[in-house]
């Protein structure tokens, strides 16, 4: 319960994409109560079955037939999603030695503890789709599956903390919101509880920069180009523009995504001027104005150039990243060793007993 | 020791502890243990802050846990020397950790039943929480201990390294709320029953280092601090 100690500004984000994560649970509740067979029956095409419950906004389940693309399609994104959260961990755990003050340093302690906590429950919604979690670290460690692009981004400044909290845990909820809605249920449920924290996390990003923002003018400055630094990569979040995006049509027809990535990109875009504004911080877009006829801000497009460039490997920080997650993990083979090797024996001392 | 003096030294354990064990994150051996580790920061600086927020009201001159935390230099700070030591291997911080559970259940069981209230609530919380860092570091001690020859031979090693470091811990103080060398029997109790089972051996030496509860601490408290203190130092009056 920390963090939640001080009170929110009356504007503070997170309120209606809270909404919706509750809608989105209701929504689960009632399409779970609605009579649905406990899957398809012997003799009838499994094929249809799959497309009945996709289109009847049902949820498929581990048990369930699904097409193996889906299944790839789900452990693919599932365990980004997994891995992004534990390699997230270290751009934020930078500042946890360094926060200025005690209920600062137990409210980021907390956060990344979170952060770590998502990445558990995600590799375990994974693990119902047939893989292991520890296959899933291999491919992360070698390098064969992607986290999220902007962990690659160095946190230079405490305000950089906050900016990840409002920017960057405000692109994943508005990204990860629609995800509550997902065809497959373990995923769905994740979801669910992953964004109930991340829009706690949100409030305490803004908060930190709220603070600094009103604070001395060193402060000020240190939150704006926290805000400089971060806008752009937060807004390639969403990943390429829809005319590029590789997945998004089959992913949309199996209601596994349910909006584009550009639709969400302005969804975020238009969330967070008005934010902006009352944090009196400037968001780093000259072209940035209010489009009457379609109702939505026109904004300037992130440099997608470069977001390939960093999903390639050639961001700031993709080879600390990396790094310092296969040593933590190359030093804890003899921990790991050591506890696997003690639970054999104490089974095997259990085992005359048991017999 | 002066209430004052005692209740910031139990205070600084906490912190110090507290930010040794903060270094861990995204670091441990496994993804539980690195949510474990955590968990156990929080309850120590938890703590912290409890005590330095009455520490400071103790002295009367204004200060808060802040004030406590950021301002203070190394000579001011009383915990003892073994919380202060480097994180090492997860050997290592799992011998300083069992250690300072093994003294902080008995020390926050004792202020559970002290005169003074505020000490005695902050006992209260604390010792349930201690009891789970003392069983979550006996597990290890007993996995490591007993595990694979590696792992058996780095616990020793860890042992041997941290275990001098204990005595300061008990250092008799009649006046202080607790006299910690009342504590040692039921230290030595729970230690000896952990090692024996891991198969492992307390040292022996004579060394007994100490000198924290008096500002006088290893090389390693300084660069500790000015990691901790840097970003609020930089900003003299600045709020966060």
């Amino acid at each position: 319960m920390y963090g939640n100690d001080f009170a929110p500004p009356e504007d503070a984000p997170g309120g209606g994409l809270l909404g919706e994560v509750e809608a989105a649970e209701a929504a689960l509740r009632e399409a779970a109560a609605r009579a649905r067979r406990g899957g398809a029956a012997p003799d009838e095409d499994v094929e249809a079955y799959f497309a009945d419950v996709i289109n009847a906004d049902q949820k498929i389940e581990p048990r369930d037939w699904m097409p193996e693309a889906y299944r790839r399609t789900l452990i693919r994104q599932i365990a980004q999603h997994a891995h992004s959260e534990i390699i997230g961990m270290q751009p934020e755990g930078n500042w946890i030695s360094r926060a200025p003050s005690l209920k600062r340093k137990a409210i980021l302690l907390a956060k990344v503890q979170d952060e770590a906590g998502h990445g558990l429950y995600l590799y375990a919604a994974a693990e119902t789709l047939g893989i292991s979690r520890d296959e899933l670290v291999e491919l992360l460690l070698d390098g064969r599956q992607k986290y999220s692009s902007i962990f690659n981004y160095p946190t230079l400044t405490w305000a950089d903390v906050g900016a990840i909290g409002w920017l960057v845990d405000g692109a994943a909820i508005v990204n990860q919101v629609p995800l509550c809605r997902c065809s497959y249920g373990p995923y769905a449920r994740a979801m669910i509880r992953v964004c109930k924290e991340e829009s706690f996390h949100q409030r305490q990003g803004y908060e930190i920069l709220h603070t600094l923002a009103h604070g001395t003018p060193a402060q000020k400055a240190m939150a704006q180009d926290s805000v400089d630094r971060w806008w752009y990569p937060s807004l390639a979040m969403f990943g390429p523009p829809d005319g590029d995006s590789t997945h998004s049509a089959q992913s949309m027809a199996w209601k596994i995504k349910r909006f584009s990535n550009d639709e969400l990109r302005q969804r975020f875009v238009d969330m967070c001027v008005g934010q902006a504004e009352v944090l009196g911080l400037t968001l780093p877009d000259p072209d940035l104005r209010w489009n009457d006829e379609r109702q939505a801000y026109d904004y300037t497009q992130p440099d997608y150039a470069e977001l390939m460039r960093v999903i390639k490997g050639d961001g700031p920080c993709n080879r600390e990243r990396m790094a310092h997650r296969r040593k933590a993990h190359a030093d804890g083979a003899w921990v790991r060793e050591a506890a696997a090797a003690y639970a054999a024996k104490r089974a095997e001392r259990k085992e005359p007993v048991a017999a | 020791m002066s209430r004052f003096d005692f209740t910031l030294a139990v205070g600084d354990d906490a912190l110090i502890a507290a930010q040794r064990l903060g270094e861990w994150t995204s670091r441990a051996p496994e993804m539980e243990e690195d949510i474990a580790l955590a968990n156990i920061a929080l309850d120590q600086l938890g703590a912290a802050r409890l005590l330095l927020t009455y520490a400071g009201e103790l002295e009367g001159a204004g200060r808060d846990e802040d004030d406590l935390a950021y301002l203070r230099d190394d000579r001011e700070f009383r915990n003892c020397l073994l919380v202060e030591l480097p994180n090492g291997d997860f050997g290592v911080t799992m011998a300083k950790l069992f250690f300072l559970a093994a003294y902080q259940v008995p020390l926050y069981s004792a202020l559970a039943g002290c005169a003074d209230e505020r000490l005695a609530a902050v006992g209260a919380k604390a010792r349930k929480e201690s009891a789970y860092h003392l069983d979550h570091a006996a597990l290890w001690v007993k996995r490591l201990g007993d595990g694979t020859e590696e792992s058996h031979r780095r616990m020793q090693d860890a042992v041997d390294q941290v275990w001098p470091y204990v005595h300061e811990l008990f250092a008799p103080d009649p006046a202080a709320p607790v006299d910690p060398s009342t504590l040692r029997a039921d230290f030595d109790a729970t230690v000896s029953a952990v090692l024996d089972e891991a198969t492992l051996t307390r040292p022996e030496t004579g060394w007994a280092p100490g000198g924290g509860r008096d500002g006088l601490h290893t090389e390693h408290l300084s660069y500790l601090l000015a990691e901790m203190q840097v970003l609020h130092r930089a900003h003299p009056g600045a709020s966060w």
